[in-house]
């Protein structure tokens, strides 16, 4: 019996894996999340930021990514409108800026945005994407407007309202990067915060997360958003629950079908063994 | 020359780099400006280049009949399929503006796609932790431990199933406490290891010591 443990087909465990995943979907269990002192920092960060404060968001992600970093891109964009912070969005990778209007979407069509929905140049502008990876972080520590010369409507950027008195990174308050690899955290790390001096805080896969964590200690990252989870902690702080909560009880369920395959492996190899 | 030429260009770029980080004003900012530019032109033109020879190996695969070449006819289909749209189909806006043809594929073809494509390792990495995960060695052990308290502190379910757990023995605590101690102090290690490394290569690059990239020797 345990012999044919060992060997059980994948497509069984496939099985199970789908099971917990789909059915927490249609549940509605309430989680009591727990809020980590990393993630607790981005929050007091943005707290400390006064009204009109400028908030550089960089989203170097692409959809395979964005289930775990959309709902922290949507989560602290909704805190920054409510809170009357200026939001500029670039992206390291291709898919970033569209990403950033997707969560754009997600936040205008939230009731709560309903009477005052964010304005593209007096709440926010989208910078777009610049190709050159990290050279893009060194060259906006010179100058924001030759390294973005055109926005992502193609706009000149001298010309748009939020970017006058937006030289470099001495006029940015504070820089979130949602990260999915390089370039990404690690890059503006090196750049942003130890060449420019910026105020940074990262949200980053789940995968990607354990690699920037001496940052934190070091001080050089202020906070970090690990995967889903993070997500779903900024979105308990914020005060604006969405998919990241929703989803952490099929991430629950997903855990332990695997702890429990784990288990069950382990014990059948050591009574195999023993045979 | 061939060698010389871009030995030079590789020491005087390396040097004006590592110069203007340490001293920031004129001529090296000016220096580093321009550099900074030529490579964002450079990485521009990289992409472009990029996408022509994924073109040219697709096609050169699909005429040579080389092995699983008609995955290289889904990778041009792929490829025509949202360039044209990008192109040809805006209606005189910019391609990526809401509400284009590229737009509507990268909301409802793209994105689900590699969202699927990415969902998927879900299912290989449960299956693949049964068959690897063994409690084999000490460290095997003590990786599986890790782990065990990682995934469980990670997910509001381990901390309802600790909660009989004095404070700070819970397992989201306990999440914590490996992800900031031990694993912290290996990836410090890991980070450290790997800067060495950069610095030494790029030394061995700048100095022409290392010649490997030009061909050759």
């Amino acid at each position: 019996m345990f012999d044919k443990l060992l060997k059980i087909d994948r497509r069984i465990i496939f099985i199970f894996v789908a099971l917990a995943l789909i059915v927490p979907m249609f549940l509605t269990i309430t989680q009591h999340i727990s809020v980590s002192p990393e993630v607790q920092i981005i929050y007091d960060t943005l707290k400390g930021l006064q009204p009109g404060s400028k908030v550089l968001m960089a989203f170097d992600y692409d959809p395979p990514s964005a289930p775990e970093l959309q709902p922290m891109a949507v989560a602290i964009l909704k805190y920054c409108f409510k809170n009357n912070l200026k939001v500029y969005i670039i992206g390291l990778w291709p898919q970033g800026p569209m990403q950033a209007n997707m969560a754009i979407d997600n936040v205008i069509s939230d009731p709560t945005f309903k009477d005052n929905p964010p304005i593209y140049d007096k709440d926010y502008v989208n910078l777009g994407f610049m190709s050159g990876n990290e050279l893009v972080i060194q060259g906006m520590g010179s100058s924001f407007l030759h390294t973005f010369p055109r926005d992502y409507l193609g706009k000149p950027t001298h010309q748009l309202e939020m970017m006058k008195g937006v030289n470099n990174f001495s006029n940015i308050d504070f820089i979130v990067n949602l990260s999915a690899g390089y370039p990404g955290t690690v890059e503006w790390v090196l750049f942003a915060v130890d060449r420019f001096h910026a105020k940074l805080a990262a949200g980053n896969t789940a995968v990607q997360a354990p690699q920037v964590y001496p940052y934190v200690h070091a001080g050089q990252l202020s906070g970090l958003a690990g995967g889903l989870k993070g997500a779903a902690e900024l979105e308990k702080l914020v005060g604006f629950y969405g998919k990241g909560t929703k989803f952490m009880l099929s991430q629950s369920f997903a855990h332990m079908i695997v702890i429990v395959f784990i288990i069950v492996g382990n014990a059948a190899y050591f009574i195999t063994r023993k045979k | 020359m061939r060698r010389e030429i871009p030995l030079i260009i590789t020491a005087i770029v390396g040097f004006t780099y590592i110069i203007q980080f340490f001293v920031p004003h004129w001529p090296f900012n000016i220096l580093e400006g321009l550099l900074t530019s030529w490579m964002l032109i450079i990485f521009a033109f990289a992409i472009w280049l990029g996408a022509l020879n994924l073109l040219k190996v697709s096609l050169d695969k699909i005429s040579k009949r080389s092995r699983d070449w008609p995955y290289a006819i889904i990778t041009i289909a792929g490829f025509l399929m949202i360039a044209i749209p990008g192109f040809l189909f805006s209606g005189g806006r910019r391609f990526q503006d809401p509400g284009t043809a590229f737009d509507y594929i990268y909301q409802n073809v793209y994105s689900p796609l590699s969202s699927t494509m990415f969902a998927m390792l879900a299912f290989y990495v449960a299956s693949a932790s049964y068959r690897a995960f063994r409690a084999r060695t000490k460290e095997a052990t003590l990786l599986l431990l890790a782990a065990f308290f990682v995934m469980l502190g990670r997910v509001p379910i381990g901390d309802v199933l600790s909660s009989f757990l004095p404070e700070g023995f819970r397992m989201s605590q306990m999440a914590d406490w490996i992800m900031n101690y031990p694993q912290t102090a290996g990836q410090r290690a890991i980070m450290i290891g790997i800067a060495l490394g950069i610095v030494s290569t790029s030394l061995r690059l700048i100095l022409g010591i290392e010649r490997s990239h030009l061909g050759g020797e």
